[in-house]
């Protein structure tokens, strides 16, 4: 009975408090990037008129929206597992802007698969309003709260409303590289430039948003924003963005969707640095502080960790097989 | 802590606001009424995809095609009505009840996190190739998605009722003191995940799902042949969800005056709630109650009711044997939940059991006769049937959960001390308006799409559907041609 005394006492490994940090960050991170990119092709969609067009872009949304979509509940009941009093201060103090989240969150998804029960014109339309308005707003809310929950800011303010037009900036870029990566050239040529243009922004709004910090020190952040990593992120950023576009303007959609995907990777990392390590900044709460006890934590990296390993193997899968281009309702085999 | 000197209505200015309490406690009870219509349609519909999957693949036999490609789409339909109503629930638990998540974090974190994992992702991955990849992969492959989808929504029902069960019957923990708030520290993880209500819930649960879709297929197999004699597929369907219903209705009749007992000796404020038993005494069993006055309704007490009853059963029942045992009465407690609308889920429930034993009775009686689909008073009434199982399973949650009333964690957090602290009336108003116009306008989009699917269907079998002849939600126009 040894092994269940150590696990009862003490952390499986001293910095498992820090390692579920990270693996918080990362349920984070998977969301915002593959999420990220149907939001995007959510987007998109309002730019189409012609049927045959929206119906490739339903069908590279179609297999995989549900299933990325389950990140957020893995981001959510993780930070809860790990991290109880964040979970409910977050949820808590934001109060509209999560249920608005969440709200939007199901006007996304109804709307393509309610659109297809019904041959009839108006009914699609609204449907496509559904589609669209909650793409928009999904990450528009879900950003404005990150901002306010890491620079401790009120909703109507610089750092809180960037966050959120970063994540909607972001998204249409990732959701244009991964939709050229998959559609027919003409199309793909003309959604690359709706890409290009929301990188720039992006990159734009990222800069903005941080000397927006460094000047009015929101949350006490200057002086992480001034340190060297989120300087390096700033950089690879740009690179990337960058690089990106170029690639994209050179018909090289595959590789600008790898370096599109890193955006939204970088981002991540930038907010996992400045929740490091308090992790609630209004209350100035520290990871360790906010920590559960050793046996709940040890028990949840147990059974937890393979299943995570597991649900990474479901995606190479579901990916494997809804692989290659798209055209029309269907896909080209 | 939280005060309960604040009025729980009041006007303000130019709108009508509740308190933060009532509208959280309101709002959760709706969105999660909602949600577990759909999250049940899954667990329930589960097996039938599976068998009809395999059936398709295996014998080529058109009938299972079609029935495997409708129920197919009306499981799609379900599932992500599922996760769009799913999401703000887990939410809910930090919006409206941050105090609840923050006490009792390390007890359901872990079994939520792992819902998420292990199941959520499962259904949803899988999901995606039983719609869209047949064309993709292997038959194999398909069959197995097709389980596997069923494995994550069983898997699902598993930890989440974990959670509920930890809820009503709470162990393996103690309360400690972390960043200065009294919250629940896991001791013992089995005695915690396994609960000793954890068995008698996802049995009961899982068989009442399974019971509401048989009586879904049963309702729509039974629309179709009416209109469509000779529609093999249906006729099919319909004998197998009678059979169904002739093993999972007395089961679930079995179980529960079972699963009963155990309440009453885990929860006997909520046991007495379901009696209307007041004093402190011998407890009888009403088999029937009917109010003598307006009062009795909206406030039940046993003596106040005309009943059929059998004497000391009550004891006999909480006591495992003894017809004259104590049975501890509703005036022994300081605070006690909303007697009426427990007492009254309680009989609604148990009377609908009832009936879904005499409906499979029935129905086995004409398949045993090979008349199964003659009977125009029997189709008719399966048509009628067809929400029923679902009116069944939402009384029979609200007995669980409104009896555990006032606490949110049965002896250990109240409802009430569970709620935000800096929620205002306002934010929660706005929000509960919210989501009950919002799941309103879902719950009647969901019927037009089983409407939808279903006039198809005929039209693909090649029967009349005309629009006098619309059928708007479970109850067609009844014709008198019986």
């Amino acid at each position: 009975m040894t092994e269940l005394v150590l696990l009862v006492d003490a952390y499986l490994v001293d910095a498992l408090p820090e390692i579920w940090f990270g693996a918080v960050m990362f349920a984070l991170a998977m969301y915002v990037v593959l999420d990220g990119f149907d939001f995007g092709i959510g987007m998109l969609y309002a730019t189409r008129d012609d049927e045959r067009e929206k119906e490739t872009l339903l069908t590279a949304f179609g297999p995989v929206w549900d299933a990325n979509e389950v990140w957020v509940v893995a981001f959510g009941t993780m930070l809860l597992a790990a991290f109880p009093r964040v979970y409910s201060r977050v949820l808590a103090d934001h109060y509209l802007l999560a249920l608005g989240f969440v709200l939007a969150l199901l006007f996304r998804g109804l709307g393509p698969e309610m659109r297809e029960q019904r041959d009839d014109e108006r009914w699609k339309r609204y449907w496509d309003y559904s589609f669209i308005g909650g793409s928009f707003l999904a990450p528009l809310l879900f950003g404005t709260l990150a901002g306010r929950w890491i620079f401790d800011a009120p909703t109507l303010s610089l750092p809180a409303l960037l966050t959120g037009v970063g994540l909607v900036t972001v998204s249409v870029a990732t959701g244009a590289a991964f939709l050229t990566a998959k559609t027919r050239p003409r199309l793909a040529s003309d959604l690359r430039t709706y890409g290009i243009v929301a990188t720039l922004v992006y990159l734009i709004g990222v800069v903005a948003l941080l000397t927006t910090v460094v000047v009015t020190d929101a949350g006490g952040a200057a002086e992480t924003v001034l340190s060297l990593p989120v300087g390096a992120i700033v950089v690879l950023s740009v690179v990337a963005g960058g690089g990106g576009s170029v690639l994209a303007l050179r018909g090289k959609y595959r590789a600008w969707l790898v370096s599109a995907l890193g955006l939204p990777a970088l981002l991540s990392l930038l907010v996992a640095l400045l929740l490091y390590p308090t992790i609630y900044p209004p209350t100035g709460l520290t990871v360790r502080e906010a920590i559960v006890s050793p046996l709940a934590l040890n028990l949840v990296t147990i059974l937890g960790f393979p299943a995570l390993l597991l649900v990474l193997w479901y995606f190479k899968f579901l990916y494997g097989v809804f692989s290659g281009p798209i055209e029309g309702e269907g896909y080209e085999s | 802590m939280f005060s309960t000197a604040l009025p729980d209505v009041l006007i303000q200015g130019w709108a009508l606001q509740l308190s933060p309490e009532l509208a959280s406690r309101a709002q959760f009870g709706w969105t999660i009424s909602v949600h577990i219509i759909f999250a049940s349609l899954s667990v329930g519909l589960a097996p039938f995809i599976v068998y009809f999957t395999w059936k398709d693949v295996r014998t080529d036999d058109e009938r299972f095609t079609r029935l495997r490609s409708f129920w197919v789409k009306v499981f799609a339909a379900g599932f992500v009505m599922g996760t769009v109503t799913g999401i703000p629930m887990s939410f809910q638990f930090g919006t409206n009840f941050p105090q609840f998540a923050e006490v009792a974090g390390e007890l359901i974190g872990g079994p939520l996190a792992f819902e998420a994992k292990m199941a959520f992702f499962l259904e949803a991955v899988f999901l995606g190739v039983l719609l869209f990849g047949q064309e993709r992969v292997s038959d194999r492959t398909y069959v197995l998605s097709s389980v596997l989808v069923g494995v994550g929504a069983w898997l699902s029902a598993f930890w989440i009722l974990i959670v509920n069960a930890w809820m009503q019957t709470p162990r393996g923990f103690e309360m400690i003191t972390r960043n200065g708030m009294e919250v629940a520290k896991l001791t013992d993880p089995l005695a915690a995940f396994f609960t000793p209500r954890m068995p008698w819930m996802y049995v009961h649960m899982v068989n009442a799902s399974v019971i509401s879709v048989a009586l879904l297929v049963a309702g729509v197999s039974a629309y179709i042949v009416w209109k469509k004699r000779d529609a093999a597929a249906w006729n099919t369907a319909l004998k197998l969800a009678v059979i169904i219903l002739l093993v999972t209705a007395p089961l679930q009749a079995v179980h529960g005056d079972a699963y009963g007992r155990h309440v009453a000796d885990t929860q006997p404020q909520k046991f007495a709630a379901m009696e209307a038993h007041y004093e402190t005494g011998t407890a009888d069993l009403h088999l029937l109650a009917f109010p003598k006055s307006i009062d009795a309704i909206t406030d039940p007490k046993a003596e106040n009711l005309f009943t059929v009853s059998l004497p000391g059963v009550g004891s006999f029942l909480a006591s495992g044997g003894d017809f004259d045992a104590e049975v501890l009465g509703l005036n022994e407690y300081e605070e006690n939940p909303p007697v009426a609308m427990v007492f009254w889920s309680f009989r609604f429930m148990v009377g609908l059991g009832f009936l879904f034993i005499g409906l499979a009775l029935w129905g086995g009686y004409l398949i045993y006769n090979g008349r199964l689909s003659e009977s125009n008073r029997f189709l008719k009434t399966m048509i009628a049937a067809s929400p029923l199982g679902y009116a069944a399973l939402l009384t029979g949650w609200y007995v669980t959960e409104i009896g555990r009333q006032p606490w949110v964690i049965q002896g250990e957090l109240r409802t009430s001390e569970a709620v935000s602290s800096t929620l205002s009336g306002t934010e929660a108003t706005l929000t509960l308006v919210g989501f009950v116009v919002i799941y309103i306008g879902l719950i009647l989009v969901a019927l037009h799409v089983l409407r939808w699917l279903v006039e198809d269907e005929l039209r693909e079998l090649g029967a009349k559907v005309s629009d006098d002849d619309r059928w708007y939600g479970p109850v067609p126009k009844v014709s008198d041609d019986d």
